[in-house]
């Protein structure tokens, strides 16, 4: 690299770099100031402990990535099975632009357009408030499919396609060699499907504020919620734990991508004729 | 062959639904809401709301004038988010085209320096711009021991400007990078071989071919600053609503039907303008020959 590309990237890293920095050493304040140092403390990290509510919110948060992260997993991979193998039919298209909406529409408007349904719905059924955990956990499943179906489905595509062929020539059912055959082999997308959606659940704001209700509180709700107010270091040590539980969940899921690799190239095809 | 067809319907069977029930209808309910009042019944005041209501603000020299609120708050998120997007392609292509030259190793470091900010959740990085450049932040305290004085960021458009960049730049940097990674070296080498200078090559070569890329990343820049709604109220100070306050205003003032009036006009823009860049980049492309 030449000199003026490092000088470069460097300032560019430095500006990427500074709020996580700054979030870092404020954490560890001693004071309750969010400009001035006054010395290394836990006493933050502390006081995130006793805070009932935030520890709420993050069991909250949790609970709702697992589910969505569960059912978004099973219904995206079997969707990416379907289209793959339907693909020129007129419903896999209009479903693939139906999948594309989430990804290229606004958050914004993707939750005002549930919680107007789901605010129809509940006048119609006459339901006191529409909103709730389980509207949420809808809303989540939403916008996490496509991340799933998206990192499925060029593993199908890539795949050997005589291969769950030859298994059902040689009596699979066409579930059993989905199992046997195809599961194996588009596995990595899967996990990497499954860790993006959980990682996209976690963190998500905006439609989560606008499908949640009945006093359900997810982490950045409260985030939002404290931050109307004065804030104080406690949420820095938060976001400090938040951010090393995401990093190594991300760092895991490059490890295996990676094994997987590895492994694909030391494995010889034993049926090629040298 | 008919059975296997059918198993692979019914695997495609539940996401269907779900896509239709989720993912159209709700879309349906935003026109719905938006072309009906309370009690259901047709009507356009929501869009005649939106385009003449005004209100009136007072200038810096304490002049009064009255103006179009949502238009002017229309214009102004456009505005923003397009200087954001510039700003971020500015910076973020220099970025890509040395990360795409860069050793392997090198390019997979990068890559994850750059994707590191967007594990923090946004509104933790946002509120850590503010104490950055609040009145008494860290930036502040760094100029004036300098000794160039104070200034003040916050509250000013810049700010906004500074956090919607600071937001989404990875999504500038990656899919040009991933255009750039994948281009033919012997393009640039022939182009430099016909004796092309640096500049030229990046013109002529280099710029076209990574066009895909540029494309994808300014939509996925545009998109969300457009419709960001907690930047503006953080690092705006609340002084400078955005389309995407107005509609969370509306929410919030349980006005749905007003808010999804807004938010039809907001994808019906978003949509014209996506179409718009996707034939024109078309057109630049094939040079509108025709195929």
């Amino acid at each position: 690299m030449k000199l003026g590309s490092k000088i470069y990237t460097t300032i560019i890293f430095l500006f990427l770099f500074a709020p996580i920095v700054v979030m870092l050493i404020y954490s560890f304040n001693d004071s309750k100031s969010l400009s001035v140092y006054s010395g290394f403390s836990l006493r933050w990290y502390k006081e995130l402990l006793n805070d009932r509510n935030t520890l709420e919110s993050v069991k909250n948060t949790f609970i709702l990535a697992f589910s969505a992260t569960a059912i978004s997993t099973v219904m995206g991979t079997a969707a990416a099975v379907g289209i793959n193998k339907l693909r020129g039919a007129w419903y896999c298209r209009v479903l693939k632009t139906a999948t594309d909406i989430p990804m290229t529409n606004p958050d914004i408007i993707t939750g005002i357009s549930l919680m107007l349904m789901f605010v129809f719905v509940g006048r119609l059924v006459g339901a006191t408030s529409s909103l709730s955990f389980w509207t949420m956990l809808i809303a989540h499943v939403t916008f996490c499919l496509p991340y799933v179906i998206l990192q499925v489905l060029p593993k199908l595509q890539q795949m050997d396609r005589s291969l769950p062929e030859a298994a059902m020539d040689l009596g699979c059912t066409p579930l059993r060699a989905f199992f046997k055959v195809e599961l194996p082999e588009i596995l990595p997308g899967i996990i990497t499907g499954a860790i993006m959606a959980f990682t996209m659940s976690l963190d998500d704001f905006v439609i989560s504020y606008f499908t949640t209700g009945n006093g359900f509180e997810t982490l950045p709700i409260r985030i939002y919620g404290m931050t109307k107010k004065t804030v104080t270091p406690k949420m820095y040590a938060l976001a400090t734990l938040i951010f090393f539980v995401t990093m190594s969940l991300l760092i895991f899921s490059n490890v295996v991508d990676n094994d997987q690799r590895r492994e694909k190239k030391g494995r010889k095809d034993p049926y090629s004729i040298q | 062959m008919n059975r296997k067809l059918n198993t692979y319907r019914a695997m495609l069977l539940p996401y269907s639904i779900w896509a239709i029930l989720f993912i159209l209808v709700p879309l349906g309910f935003v026109g719905y809401y938006a072309f009906t009042d309370d009690s259901f019944h047709f009507t356009m005041e929501h869009f005649v709301r939106f385009f003449t209501a005004t209100s009136s603000i007072t200038e810096d020299d304490g002049t009064t004038r009255e103006v179009r609120t949502y238009v002017l708050i229309f214009l102004r998120s456009v505005k923003l988010a397009c200087v954001s997007t510039l700003i971020c392609l500015l910076l973020g292509y220099p970025v890509a085209y040395i990360m795409s030259r860069a050793k392997e190793k090198t390019q997979k470091v990068m890559m994850t320096l750059i994707m590191i900010p967007m594990w923090m959740n946004f509104l933790i990085r946002t509120y850590a711009w503010m104490t950055i450049m609040q009145d008494t932040g860290i930036l502040n305290n760094i100029l004036e021991a300098l000794g160039f004085g104070r200034i003040r960021i916050i509250g000013t458009e810049t700010a906004v400007v500074v956090g919607m960049v600071y937001d989404y730049f990875p999504y500038m940097v990656l899919p040009i990078y991933s255009i750039m990674a994948k281009m033919d070296v012997r393009l640039v080498e022939a182009a430099r071989d016909l004796g092309c200078g640096s500049l030229s090559v990046l013109r002529r070569v280099i710029f076209p071919l990574s066009l895909p890329g540029v494309i994808s990343g300014i939509t996925m820049v545009l998109i969300p600053s457009i419709s960001t709604f907690y930047i503006s109220q953080k690092l705006g100070n609340g002084k400078f609503f955005l389309i995407g306050d107005a509609i969370e205003g509306q929410y919030v003032a349980n006005n749905l039907h007003f808010a999804a009036a807004i938010a039809f006009i907001l994808m019906v823009i978003l949509l014209a303008a996506m179409a718009l860049v996707k034939y024109s980049t078309e057109r630049y492309v094939y040079g509108g020959e025709s195929e």
